[in-house]
């Protein structure tokens, strides 16, 4: 035992003090929220500007045409499809005659083609503007109309799950949220710490050190020893993820405008309520946004969620990484041969990815139920089902059964590299493929 | 005296060959013994059971008058292995420190005997430099501390003086020596006769998979003379065949004879004398163990069993 710890130690420092880690450690947290804000403060600061000519016969659209900071909107005279672009304008909008009893098309000429969203938030505008004057020529009153616009803004539908007696807001966006990002960290992990194992194990091969260890150590003890050790590797570096994501979402929240943080503050302790329909108005959009975005966080059973993440990373990554071990062990000099051997270990992996992209819309297919309890895919695909809420997605001992199989998956694997891994790592100039490495497996070699 | 080694009826059979069949010998402590073979012989999965990494399919290996128990007895032995194999990236100290934990030194017990071989071999320098920016030779020389680091009882060395120059294999011949002296028992294998010739004290031959010879080297070479003698003479010509022996060849001012059957050596310095010739010099020419090596492999083609097949 006190060998295999020795192997573990030099596995783990050895790649924790190498740069390259630290770089990923602290940089993939900064690129991820850069990202989020990124693209976020991107989308609503879009740099394109349109101007757009509007030829509108009907008169009513006008007042639904607002300027905003990405379009100005212009009902000039005398400009047509043939001269827009010399009177400055970027698109030209012609606009039929309405008539409520046919469709009508109406045409969007431009220089450059228009976004797809720029395209749909214009035609929900005249949509809207038609649908307004229908209403009207209905007789509804424009103050009517007003007031149901604004009172349909505040409706939202919240959905709760039933569990006994008590009911609990769930939040199925959120869970498709949790499942799928859990879901993708163990396809990369399995990707980077599986070929990580398998490198190591060939460079030992290839240095020709494997023989050297293996007159002081079991091949077995080895094989583990690189296992546990990078993926203790691994461990630290979902930790350090953590803990950087987390202080640096809080260092965020710290730089918002003062008002904002205190409308917040006030929001959660009045749960959400801020005096009625006229305190509503009181806390501002962005104040309500990152309340709601808080609220629904936090009411993910986080525990459960990280508990489980960290077991099915570590189940899914010594069930593959065992198998990557062991491809590592028969490969020679030739990083070719790799490939093709690895192929039948990354199949399931990508299968298994797909059908997590499926499960995190529908948690409770058949497809979703089997894919959850069979060790090559449950890493991933139990994730993106837990976060839909334990029992009332996956029962305990749907969990309880996928956990068991897990790891009996693992040992089993464990046990099969194992075989191969000890033939393998002695034997040089031979090329090896599953057939004959299986066959290993199972009969005496040594 | 006690053998500290002793293999005893050994067999290992791969599924399209038998890699070791039913080899015996023992190795005297304190000995340095060579064992010899063409390639794909059998060494390689010889000294694979010998270390533990095999396990033999019949006959037992006592060390130590006691049956060998891999997991216990392997800290008693060092095994340098013919490709030289060590971690390209880590530094050479802690590399060392490394392997000789794993032998089960204590970090203590293994800094201090780094320190002193590091010392002895002049490599104080290289603690903080990494095996890739080392030359052939020092990694070598690096791989040979790491062996005997541990002081086993038996070291094993494959081809301990490949890829080393004059000055360093002389370094590490005395090294070889030394640990002898001090009571540590050495399996050398080579394919270089004239350092089997020079170090070796006793050897084994296999070939495919069997011992085909096993003793001194001096009791070898006089197992394997064929009664040649050299005679330094300033009068060559006048040697020629004749009832007690025959003319080898003429090299130089020697001239190479064999004796008959059923004479002796006295007999051709009578002969030589009454014929008046002077002598300058008259000695034994004893085969290499090149020559021996040649002649008992050539004749089995051997070299058509380098392919292994598992």
């Amino acid at each position: 035992m006190h060998k295999i710890w020795l192997i573990i130690q030099r596995e783990y420092l050895t790649r924790v003090k190498n740069k390259r880690f630290l770089l990923v450690t602290f940089l993939m947290p900064l690129l991820i929220i850069g990202l989020i804000f990124g693209s976020a403060y991107l989308s609503t600061t879009g740099t394109e500007h349109r101007k757009i000519a509007v030829i509108d016969p009907n008169g009513f659209i006008k007042s639904s045409l607002k300027n905003t900071s990405q379009i100005e909107f212009e009902f000039p005279d005398k400009v047509d499809t043939s001269n827009y672009t010399s009177k400055g304008f970027t698109d030209i909008l012609i606009l039929p005659n309405f008539d409520s009893a046919k469709k009508t098309n109406y045409i969007l000429r431009s220089k450059k083609s228009m976004g797809l969203m720029m395209q749909n938030s214009i035609s929900d505008k005249i949509n809207t503007a038609i649908e307004d004057q229908m209403l009207q020529d209905a007789g509804i009153r424009q103050n009517v109309l007003d007031s149901i616009h604004k009172a349909s803004q505040y409706a939202e539908l919240k959905a709760y799950e039933d569990k006994g007696n008590a009911s609990k807001e769930s939040s199925a966006g959120l869970a498709m949220g949790i499942g799928y990002a859990s879901g993708f960290l163990i396809y990369i992990t399995l990707f980077i710490y599986g070929t990580m194992v398998m490198r190591g194990v060939m460079e030992e091969k290839t240095n020709r050190i494997a023989e050297v260890i293996i007159s002081s150590v079991k091949p077995f003890e080895l094989m583990l020893g690189k296992i546990i050790g990078i993926g203790a590797v691994g461990l630290t570096q979902f930790v350090m993820w953590i803990i950087l994501i987390t202080s640096l979402t809080s260092v965020g929240m710290s730089m918002l405008p003062p008002d904002i943080q205190h409308q917040v503050t006030t929001l959660q302790q009045t749960n959400g309520q801020m005096g009625g329909a006229a305190g509503m108005a009181q806390a501002s959009e962005s104040a309500m946004r990152i309340y709601n975005m808080q609220h629904t966080i936090a009411n993910a059973n986080w525990p459960l969620i990280i508990g489980c993440f960290i077991f099915y990373f570590l189940g899914g990554y010594l069930f593959y990484s065992a198998l990557f071990a062991a491809v590592g062990s028969v490969v020679n000099e030739d990083p070719q041969d790799a490939q093709s051997l690895m192929f039948p270990i990354t199949m399931p992996i990508i299968f298994s990815y797909l059908i997590t992209n499926m499960v995190t819309q529908n948690p409770n297919t058949p497809l979703a139920f089997w894919a959850s309890i069979i060790p090559l895919s449950s890493p991933m695909v139990m994730m993106a089902r837990i976060a839909y809420g334990v029992p009332s997605a996956v029962s305990y001992w749907e969990l309880a059964l996928s956990m068991i199989i897990l790891i009996a998956g693992f040992l089993f694997t464990t046990w099969l590299s194992g075989k191969i891994y000890r033939t393998g790592i002695l034997m040089y100039g031979k090329k090896v493929n599953w057939k004959t490495m299986i066959k290993w497996a199972f009969t005496k070699q040594f | 005296m006690e053998p500290l080694l002793s293999l005893q009826h050994l067999k290992k059979y791969y599924a399209t060959q038998k890699a070791v069949d039913d080899i015996s010998f023992d190795i005297e402590k304190g000995s340095i013994f060579g064992l010899l073979g063409p390639n794909g012989a059998g060494k390689t999965t010889l000294l694979r059971m010998i270390t533990g990494i095999f396990y033999p399919d019949e006959g037992q290996i006592l060390l130590d008058g006691k049956t060998f128990n891999p997991s216990e007895d392997i800290s008693k032995i060092g095994y340098m292995p013919e490709e030289r194999g060590l971690y390209k990236k880590m530094k050479i100290g802690e590399q060392a420190l490394y392997l000789a934990q794993l032998k089960g030194l204590s970090k203590a017990e293994a800094t201090e005997k780094i320190v002193y071989w590091f010392k002895k071999l002049e490599m104080e320098s290289w603690w903080n430099k990494k095996v890739e920016d080392l030359s052939k030779g020092m990694s070598q020389k690096l791989q040979f501390v790491i062996t005997v680091l541990h002081e086993p009882k038996l070291i094993i060395l494959d081809e301990p003086f490949s890829g080393l120059d004059p000055l360093n294999a002389n370094l590490i011949k005395d090294e070889i020596y030394g640990l002898a002296k001090k009571g540590s028992t050495i399996i050398f294998s080579t394919h270089r006769m004239e350092q089997v010739e020079e170090i070796c004290d006793h050897i084994v031959l296999v070939n495919l998979g069997k011992k085909i010879l096993d003793g001194t080297v001096a009791d070898i070479k006089q197992m394997y003379k064929e009664n040649i003698f050299a005679i330094e003479t300033p009068q060559m010509e006048g040697i020629t065949d004749n009832s007690i022996f025959s003319v080898v060849r003429k090299e130089g001012n020697k001239v190479l004879v064999k004796i008959n059957e059923g004479h002796n050596s006295n007999q051709v310095l009578t002969h030589l004398i009454q014929g008046n010739h002077s002598i300058v010099a008259y000695n034994e020419l004893l085969p290499s163990l090149n020559d021996i090596f040649i002649k008992l492999v050539e004749s089995t083609h051997a070299t058509a069993r380098a392919f292994q097949n598992i």
